[in-house]
């Protein structure tokens, strides 16, 4: 067990070739994250997962485990800097939490739980993005879109589709349906595809089982995301599929 | 964030108790949830009033806000007298609080937020379905006239400490007011910190 490296203190053991964050999940630890996702190749445009390796900031999830390392991940620091990013995120979409069906199964919400934000602190956006619900099985709620592309890739790269893309730039990037209309019910997209369970918000969501658990009784609510494992994708309420656990550890 | 703790030590003799903190509350563009939610500390009330009194407040229906040492706001702003309000209570409240979602980031309120306010009217009084014959949008110079978006409050004025929920349990809000008489910052744990 030579191979290892101290994460807020703590030995954490890695293969070679895993990424920080990788050898963190396996170890059961938690490393704040939205855009991460451990069945996916690693995109590192959340920033959140954002530690300080040696001194010097890094995303976890890029970043190969090397023996030696001192990692700084819950420090008072760098959890003020992921509220801010949290904060930037809340301010440019529409979350309006009370409304939402996703709420209380959300990586953002937990996330922002976590961080104790309690406020967005800027001002707000208020974008207009139309709702598309033309598919029948599945509603896009383009308002709570944080981009991290876990859709995009996942039906690129499990479903062999390419319904979902980003298009736009900076502040005016956003999801896009690869239709020739836009809309989803043009497209081959499926309510039992790897995309339409992977959003760690609340785009995708199934018709017809939003408040199948109630509020109070969901995922988050009854454990904070840093001991629910934190990967952003518990099943939806009423999937009929139980919530993945998706630590390889 | 300690600018903000309030002073609570009595000025007289040691044995003398505390004076009582004033404490106004208001609703805004809210719907009175996080009143409704205040009530439900139920018989956590009667400590609570041995240590508060309640200066504006629709528990008192005092209709001006005097110098008070707490203001709780539910709501956000939507319109001119909401403005008017929000500056009266910060203007007269040393440690302001942002109570609820609506006034954390405008709420349910706010989902009008993406459409022009005029086409809002004209749907609403003219053009809408099952209107009265000669049904106009209200001009009544008494009414207070909409802002073109619904703001949460931090963006009007300055805000000393923010509580999510819709609304904060009964529990949260007991657990951040007694945090706060007793000149803490306010920590709200898991289970507490809700924006549901």
């Amino acid at each position: 067990m030579n191979d290892s490296f101290m994460l807020d203190g703590e030995e954490i053991p890695f293969t070679p070739g895993q990424t920080v964050m990788q050898a963190a999940a396996a170890a059961g630890k938690y490393i704040p994250h939205l855009c991460w996702h451990p069945d996916f190749a690693a995109h590192g445009s959340c920033k959140l997962c954002t530690v300080k390796i040696g001194g010097r900031f890094a995303t976890s999830c890029t970043v190969r485990a090397a023996a030696g390392q001192e990692v700084e991940n819950r420090t008072d620091e760098l959890d003020a800097r992921r509220r801010t990013l949290l904060q930037l995120l809340f301010v440019e979409g529409n979350h309006f939490c009370p409304s939402c069906e996703k709420s209380g199964d959300c990586a953002l919400q937990a996330t922002a739980y976590e961080m104790g934000m309690l406020t967005p602190h800027f001002d707000h956006f208020y974008p207009d993005r139309p709702v598309d619900a033309s598919h029948p099985e599945v509603l896009l709620e383009f308002n709570r879109c944080i981009l991290c592309e876990l859709c995009v890739r996942a039906s690129r790269e499990v479903d062999g589709k390419n319904v979902f893309a980003l298009a736009g730039r900076g502040t005016k990037s956003h999801l896009i349906v690869n239709s020739e209309s836009g809309r989803l019910a043009d497209t081959d997209f499926a309510a039992t595809d790897r995309a339409a369970e992977v959003c760690p918000v609340g785009v995708i969501l199934k018709k017809r089982v939003g408040f199948a658990v109630p509020i109070g009784a969901r995922t988050y609510d009854l454990q904070p995301i840093s001991a629910a494992g934190g990967d952003g994708t518990t099943g939806r309420a009423g999937d009929t599929s139980a919530p993945r656990k998706t630590e390889a550890g | 964030m300690d600018t903000h703790k309030l002073n609570v030590a009595t000025t007289d003799s040691p044995a003398a108790k505390p004076r009582k903190l004033k404490i106004a509350t208001v609703s805004l563009a809210g719907c009175f949830g996080c009143h409704m939610s205040f009530l439900d500390i139920d018989e956590r009330l009667l400590p609570l009033l041995e240590r508060v009194e309640f200066d504006r407040s629709p528990l008192t229906d005092i209709k001006r806000c005097g110098f008070c040492d707490i203001g709780l706001i539910e709501g956000g702003v939507c319109n001119a007298e909401n403005v008017h309000v929000l500056r009266e209570f910060r203007a007269h409240c040393k440690v302001l609080v942002a109570l609820g979602a609506c006034a954390i980031n405008g709420g349910l309120p706010a989902q009008r937020n993406h459409l022009d306010l005029g086409e809002i009217l004209q749907m609403v009084y003219r053009t809408g379905h099952g209107l009265a014959p000669g049904s106009a949008i209200p001009d009544d110079p008494e009414l207070p006239l909409p802002l073109n978006q619904v703001h949460p409050v931090h963006e009007v004025v300055k805000i000393d400490y923010f509580l999510p929920g819709c609304p904060p349990s009964g529990d949260a809000i007991w657990a951040f007011l007694t945090q706060l008489i007793d000149g803490r910052d306010p920590a709200l744990g898991h289970g507490l910190l809700q924006y549901d």
